[in-house]
């Protein structure tokens, strides 16, 4: 099947406006007619399903956990961006675009950011009129802050929990749904495949998690909204629960899968401390803003703080090695995450990793509150202030903006930030790749859309900070509720999709015997087991930075680790309970296969771009020595990948990539 | 550490419950509680035996999920925190932890540690939300101006994560603290004004009727609550409703 985006023609700038003038529209009283299953409920699925039952859709959504209100997004802590130039810093629609499309080192679809960048002045408008409590300067107008990555100050938030703030801003208009009977919520219900009729997505098969029994549900369209995928490495950022289930499914059904190895690795997380570790924690880039990263210069104050005899505040300011703001002037310790996260690999590698593990770096805020302090004195008239009230001023300011980051940490970590500096290192974060999309958000499965960060589309190889939420909401408030009407209003005389045919019942079966595989499987193993197996290949070979050699190693290793998978897995319990073993073990045989394709995908790049760095492919010499090394002439394109069965097996389509609108150029940010 | 634990196991809503002992050895203090239960579970998934249900997601004391009853207190010793930010530097080597589901009549259990929290639903579903139509042909967010001190106290009213917690401590079983901080949210904010009176009656009148108990002032949630939810909140929400009433 030829792929095609289905970009409008037309200038950039005219072309989502164009769209949506030509388009079929549904007349409000067919949309009665027609239901929507929307699956996820985070800040892409709540506020689609808000937005959907609105126009007066009947929209049934489904999410794992007990509360819309605790998908992923919850968790998302710095901040949103939007192009309203609110700072008079010189921000535009055209600058947000030509940044997000930098930033994801030029592997992104040009009419989609573009897109993106317009509508994001809405997203804050509407979160407002909905009270999220952004954050206000005392003239009472919003504040803003900046991200790695650009010049300018464009990203609103909500102190350090801006994901939970929209999150329940967009759940707050789905319970406004829920309470008029427009959307019929499924709390505890996990999908675990799609059912096509004549080719077309037209339902689901669900879980009930609470009763373990299987459920059909039908619709005349499907959304999937069911976030990243990063938890194939085992030990990442995100939830617990976080899973590629659902977008797995739609591949195996014939969806594509776009761009899987492109994985952000984020570089401000708290270092992991033992083999025992569930997961990895964030400290939000925000905080780059006001702390300098560094190490020590030299390999001897290294030796020194690892064994305690010297502490991080011991050393002098030319003792240390402010390594990004030396490599990077122009962008200091705001660079990019690839970058920043490269650059802290770079030093640990080279022995000067400040903790046991020799895996961290030193996050610092003693300048920062220091600099507060002296203007905090200045504008309260305090004059000749003690160094210790200067102190005083200065981390209370600090507290304001990142109070909760720091108690976090300290939670965490045992140690007081204020007093010595963080110690960060980088982690596996976000998934840029995800299922193909059309310039509707429509996959290659008729009807079966995908939206947030379960699709590839807007942030190319590298996704800038503040920019997930703001695609998340983009596409479920403003950009699905246009294009689905156009597919939907061929619809209205369909009628309702019934649930009692044999294409119901063929995939409903296929659900059971796995589960049923599952639960009378004898085997030797826990789930977790082969997770943490799959995760140290993914990490060590897959990770953040990845040769031919090892991506060749990774592939067989993980198939070995399946087969076994398949062999040696043991689920306790039953399959008509409450089985947390039984819904680990759907996902992790999911993630054994996205894996191997993972793997794959990196294999055939043969560049490196943004969170894909292969190692044969850096730039030898010039300015940019060490840098990664892009090659346009090759592969100026999004893999696309259709199942065939084995992951090794899958065919790959390429959607060439075109820019017209912003010139290809090696990325810097010196 | 080497731990015994006393866990509540229960098959599902209709079984009876019972307290079940189990040992846990070579614990690191480093380890979160969470991290705690899973080498349980993990051991208790090799020996073939079910695994200790749990609620859990974010474990990083924000999705408001990991609801447990640890040594008589929700969420464990510790102040201010989730579950899953309570570490095992709290707990000495040979302690004996008891480890219950959140009781309330409000909370029925679903199995083992695992509660269905669907009244906190119920009552967002009654009016926790502002009627704005979710087009994008809102006015520009500027065009409303809020002061930075409301604006900060809607946030800390707002950053209530629906755990539970308040209810579970509370010799009432009220769920005041939770529902006083989403009323407080709205109440304000300027945006929130038109359905005021609405609002807090219908979400009252919601939470009576899932058969949260009344506020009696002991001021247990607020000890408890994880996000530091004051109870300025209930005295606000007390304040709307008689307004609304008036
Ligand atoms: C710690 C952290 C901090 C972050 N900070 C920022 C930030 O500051 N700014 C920013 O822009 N981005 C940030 N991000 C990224 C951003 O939060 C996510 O990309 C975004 O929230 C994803 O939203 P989503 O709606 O696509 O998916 P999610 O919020 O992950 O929602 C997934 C939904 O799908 C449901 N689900 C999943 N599988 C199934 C299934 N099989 N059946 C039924 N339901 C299912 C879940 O229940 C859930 O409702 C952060 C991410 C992390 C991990
Ligand atoms: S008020 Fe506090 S304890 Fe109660 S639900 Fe909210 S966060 Fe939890
Ligand atoms: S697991 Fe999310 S708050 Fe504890």
């Amino acid at each position: 099947m030829a792929l095609d985006s289905r970009v409008p023609k037309g200038p950039i700038k005219d072309k989502w406006t164009d769209y949506k003038n030509h388009i079929n529209l549904v007349n409000p009283a067919n949309k009665r007619h027609i239901d929507v299953i929307v699956v996820g409920t985070g800040l892409a699925g709540g506020s689609a399903a808000a937005t959907l039952a609105e126009l007066g859709y009947n929209v049934k959504a489904f999410a794992y956990q007990d509360s819309p209100r605790r998908a992923h997004s919850i968790a998302a802590q710095g901040g949103i961006n939007a192009a309203k130039n609110y700072q008079g810093d010189g921000d535009s629609t055209y600058r947000l675009f030509y940044d997000t499309v930098k930033g994801g080192d030029y592997r992104s679809r040009e009419a989609n950011v573009y897109r993106l960048a317009e509508v994001s002045a809405n997203i804050i408008d509407q979160c407002v009129a909905q009270g999220v409590p952004f954050a206000r300067d005392y003239g009472g107008l919003l504040d803003n802050r900046s991200f790695g990555g650009v010049l300018v100050s464009r990203t609103f938030y909500a102190k350090g929990q801006t994901g939970q703030q929209l999150l329940l801003g967009a759940y707050s208009a789905m319970n406004r749904q829920i309470a008029r009977g427009k959307i019929e919520m499924f709390n505890r219900h996990e999908m675990l495949d799609v059912v096509k009729v004549d080719g077309k997505a037209r339902g689901i098969i669900a879980r009930n998690l609470i009763t373990g029994e299987i459920e059909r549900h039908s619709a005349h369209a499907v959304v999937i909204a069911t976030g990243g995928y990063g938890n194939v490495y085992f030990l990442s950022t995100n939830a617990m629960g976080s899973n590629a289930t659902a977008a797995w499914k739609i591949h195996k059904k014939g969806a594509y899968f776009a761009n899987p190895c492109y994985t952000q690795i984020h570089p401000t997380c708290i270092p992991r401390s033992g083999d025992y570790q569930s997961k990895l924690t964030l400290m939000s880039e925000s905080l780059r803003n006001d702390g300098r990263i560094w190490v020590p210069k030299n390999i001897e104050d290294v030796k020194a703080i690892r064994e305690g005899s010297k502490k991080p505040t011991d050393l002098s300011e030319d003792e240390r090695d402010y390594y990004l703001e030396r490599r990077y002037p122009a962008f200091g310790n705001l660079v990019p995450r690839d970058v920043a996260s490269r650059a802290a690999k770079e030093r640990c590698d080279a022995g000067y990793g400040v903790n046991a593990t020799g895996e961290a770096v030193y996050l610092d805020f003693a300048a920062a509150i220091e600099r507060y302090g002296k203007e905090q004195a200045k504008i309260h008239n305090i004059k000749n202030a003690s160094a210790e009230k200067i102190y005083e001023l200065g981390q209370a300011i600090v507290e304001a903006k990142y109070g909760n980051l720091f108690q976090m940490y300290e939670k965490i970590v045992d140690q007081n930030p204020y007093k010595t500096p963080m110690m960060i290192y980088p982690a596996v974060h976000y998934t840029m790749g995800g299922v193909w999309v059309d310039y509707n958000l429509m996959t290659t499965i008729p009807g079966c859309y995908c939206i947030g960060e379960a699709n590839f589309s807007d942030h190319g190889a590298n996704r800038l900070g503040a920019s997930a939420l703001m695609q998340g909401l983009a596409d479920g408030y403003f950009v699905l509720p246009y294009t689905i009407g156009d597919y939907l209003a061929d619809d209205i005389r369909t009628g309702k999709i019934p649930t009692d045919t044999p294409e119901f019942d063929e995939v409903e079966k296929e659900v059971k015997d796995r589960i049923d595989f599952f639960v009378n499987n004898k085997g030797t193993k826990s789930v977790d087991y082969f997770h943490k197996r799959l995760g140290k290949v993914m990490w060590d070979k897959v990770g953040m930075a990845r040769n031919a050699q090892g991506l060749t190693e990774a592939m067989a290793e993980i198939k070995a680790i399946r087969e076994e998978f398949w062999k040696e897995v043991k689920v306790p319990g039953s399959a008509n309970e409450m089985n947390t073993e039984l819904e680990k073990a759907g996902r992790v045989a999911d993630f054994l296969e996205l894996g191997e394709l993972f793997a794959k995908d990196a294999l055939v790049r043969e560049e490196s771009c943004g969170g894909h760095f292969r190692e044969e492919s850096a730039e030898e010499s010039g300015p940019q020595k060490g840098e990664a090394k892009r090659n346009d002439k090759d592969f100026a394109f999004v893999s696309a990948w259709e199942y065939k069965g084995e992951p090794a097996d899958a065919v790959l389509h390429k959607e060439e990539l075109e820019f017209k609108d912003i010139e290809l150029k090696q990325r810097s940010y010196k | 550490m080497n731990l015994t634990l006393k866990i509540w196991r229960q098959k599902d809503a209709s079984a009876k419950g019972q307290m079940v002992d189990y040992k846990v050895t070579d614990i690191s203090e480093h380890m979160s509680f969470l991290e705690m239960m899973d080498v349980l579970n993990e051991q208790l998934v090799n020996s073939g035996e079910e695994p200790v249900a749990f609620d859990h997601d974010c474990r990083e004391g924000i999705c408001g999920m990991c609801s447990m009853y640890i040594n008589g207190e929700a969420h464990g010793p510790d102040r201010g925190i989730t579950t899953c930010q309570l570490h095992m530097r709290m707990f000495k080597d040979g302690d004996t932890i008891t480890i219950e589901p959140f009781r309330a009549a409000a909370f029925p259990v679903i199995k083992d540690l695992v509660v269905d929290r669907m009244a906190f639903e119920r009552i967002q579903q009654a009016g926790g939300y502002i009627s704005v139509n979710t087009s994008g042909n809102t006015q520009d967010a500027n065009s409303i101006p809020i002061s930075k001190h409301a604006a900060d106290e809607a946030m800390d009213a707002a950053t209530c994560i629906g755990c539970g917690a308040c209810v579970a401590t509370c010799k009432n079983s009220s769920a005041m603290l939770f529902v006083g901080a989403k009323v407080s949210q709205y109440a304000l904010l300027p945006q929130g004004q038109i359905e005021a009176a609405d609002r807090v009656k219908n979400m009252v009148a919601q939470m009576d009727l899932e058969g949260f108990g009344n506020c009696t002032n002991t001021g247990a949630c607020e000890v408890e609550c994880p996000k530091g939810i004051s109870l300025d909140n209930i005295a606000r929400m007390n304040r709307e409703l008689m307004k609304a009433n008036l």
